[in-house]
């Protein structure tokens, strides 16, 4: 038992230290610091010239929408990455579980994830005069949490992906561009087509950008604990395709012969 | 004359060609900019204010070529660098301006495919109207803005080059440039101290000249602005890119930083 656990945690973090060691504060602070705070100003402001919803709807929407960035990016580098450096084979030939190796690289991701959504939402917020209650924190952190979990899911599936594809990048800037049309981050869902709100409901971020906005909006976390449900339930289906697909790539470059030449 | 313009030429055509296959600048020049404009589409489809459909693609789609600029111009001399060209290109008889500068017009060219996305994507899937109030204008104010934009590429190329992570900066950049410059956003909005950043930035001028050219206005003092910003680019790109040349070559530094 002890074993798979020492493979997740301090697996984990070492592969996440070692792989993103590319990630100093000169990269760290412009990217996911002071970015995601333009980010958010730019659709406040797009909302005030367009006389659409309340700036609150913006910084909750795209503060957590804004973790998808470390949960496509982190994970996608901290499983693809290893191939670039040369050392993918010697992981996959090694007898350690697929589930606790693969997985406990998602641990930092999610931790980094949060940092990003909160510190970008109280900032924001700050700035922009939004009025969070003190009490509603807590239920927003624990809105963070599962959301993040539940887009880190899909960055484990483009992690998958990129052992076959060499363009992970421009890969992961789609996603992060259809995730800002199709979460509600900033068109009210009820605004977009019926094909648009379908998709919409089976992805990660949806409910718990929702279910933030209601939490801080004086909601207690049982009112929103169909969407919180609803979100962890989409992160664990997320998670699972996605370990589905980084087997299923492992295997497929085993037969192809293809582990480090994708 | 011809041997300026031929190297223009072969400079601008041989970058456009290679950015052209770069996946990253595809992405950032065609396909991001119709998320933005998707977005605005349907923020002020919702809205209670009136925005035009070609206001909004016109914003998009100037992002674009602002992000091309951005990524493509910022990291240019970087590049070269890590390609081993960059002794080559400082090493040639030419001056180190002439064989820049059409690979920064360059960067804002490719921006162009941001504008043809934007205004296709708007057709086809919102009905957007086509139809130009001032087409004589617009034909001008679009190689203007290029233009001018390609020259703020050539100030970014030669003072990003002076610094280890100028790639984040750009990061940094995209977000700020996109809303203080109005593409998107009305700037009697945006408090007033952020009005002197617009004015000095060419693309408050450049959407400005397009939009008055597109949907009615006088499109002649934005154009010309932006013109006259784009040759005060050209002389501080001038002494900036002489800078780092001595500098590279005094320490010795050309190929290392």
């Amino acid at each position: 038992m002890t074993v798979p656990l020492r493979i997740f945690f301090i697996g984990g973090i070492t592969a996440y230290r070692g792989l993103i060691n590319w990630l100093s504060p000169w990269i760290f602070l412009p990217t996911l610091v002071i970015a995601p705070i333009f980010q958010i100003l730019l659709f406040v402001f797009i909302g005030r010239s367009a006389g659409v919803e309340s700036d609150e709807f913006y910084v909750i929407g795209n503060a957590v929408q804004y973790a998808s960035i470390p949960c496509l990016f982190a994970m996608t580098h901290a499983i693809a990455g290893e191939r670039s450096q040369q050392t993918l084979s010697y992981i996959l030939v090694s007898p350690a579980g697929r589930l606790p190796l693969f997985l406990g690289r998602a641990l930092p991701v999610i931790v980094n994830a949060m940092f990003v959504a909160a510190f970008s939402l109280l900032v924001s917020g700050l700035l922009l005069g939004i009025d969070v209650p003190v009490s509603s924190w807590p239920g927003i952190a624990l809105v963070i949490f599962i959301s993040t979990f539940s887009c880190t899911g899909l960055g484990l599936i483009c992690a998958g992906v990129g052992l076959r594809v060499r363009e992970t990048a421009v890969l992961n800037n789609v996603i992060f561009g259809l995730l800002l049309i199709f979460t509600g981050a900033n068109v009210p869902i009820d605004q977009l087509p019926g094909w648009m709100q379908a998709i919409s409901n089976r992805i990660p971020l949806t409910h718990g950008i929702e279910a933030a906005r209601q939490v801080a909006d004086g909601a207690s976390l049982g009112d929103v604990s169909g969407l919180l449900a609803t979100e962890a339930v989409i992160g664990i289906a997320y998670t699972l395709v996605g370990y589905a697909v980084l087997r299923f790539m492992e295997l497929e470059s085993r037969r192809r012969a293809s582990l480090q030449v994708a | 004359m011809r041997h300026a313009f031929r190297l223009f030429w072969t400079g601008w055509i041989f970058n456009l060609k290679n950015l052209t296959l770069s996946g990253f600048f595809m992405l950032n020049a065609a396909i991001l900019p119709i998320f933005y404009a998707t977005i605005a589409y349907y923020m002020f489809r919702a809205g209670t204010r009136s925005g035009s459909l070609l206001y909004v693609s016109l914003g998009a789609g100037m992002m674009g070529i602002w992000s091309s600029v951005l990524f493509g111009s910022g990291g240019l001399i970087q590049w070269q660098r890590w390609q081993g060209t960059l002794e080559y290109v400082i090493g040639a008889p030419t001056r180190l301006i002439f064989v820049l500068l059409p690979m920064t017009i360059a960067t804002a060219s490719i921006g162009l495919y941001s504008l043809a996305t934007t205004l296709a994507w708007g057709w086809l899937i919102f009905g957007l109207p086509l139809d130009l109030v001032h087409p004589v204008w617009f034909v001008i104010a679009l190689p203007a803005a290029i233009f001018a934009l390609g020259l703020l590429g050539l100030v970014l190329a030669s003072t990003f080059v002076l610094l280890r992570n100028a790639n984040s900066l750009s990061n940094l950049l995209e977000y700020p440039v996109w809303l203080v410059t109005g593409l998107l956003v009305a700037l009697s909005l945006l408090p007033g101290w952020t009005r002197p950043i617009s004015y000095v930035l060419a693309p408050t001028w450049g959407i400005r000249g397009m939009r008055e050219a597109a949907l009615g206005g006088d499109p002649a003092i934005p154009v010309a602005i932006c013109l006259g910003l784009g040759l005060v680019y050209l002389v501080i790109g001038h002494f900036t890119l002489g800078y780092f040349e001595v500098r590279a070559r005094r320490s010795a530094t050309l190929a290392l930083r």
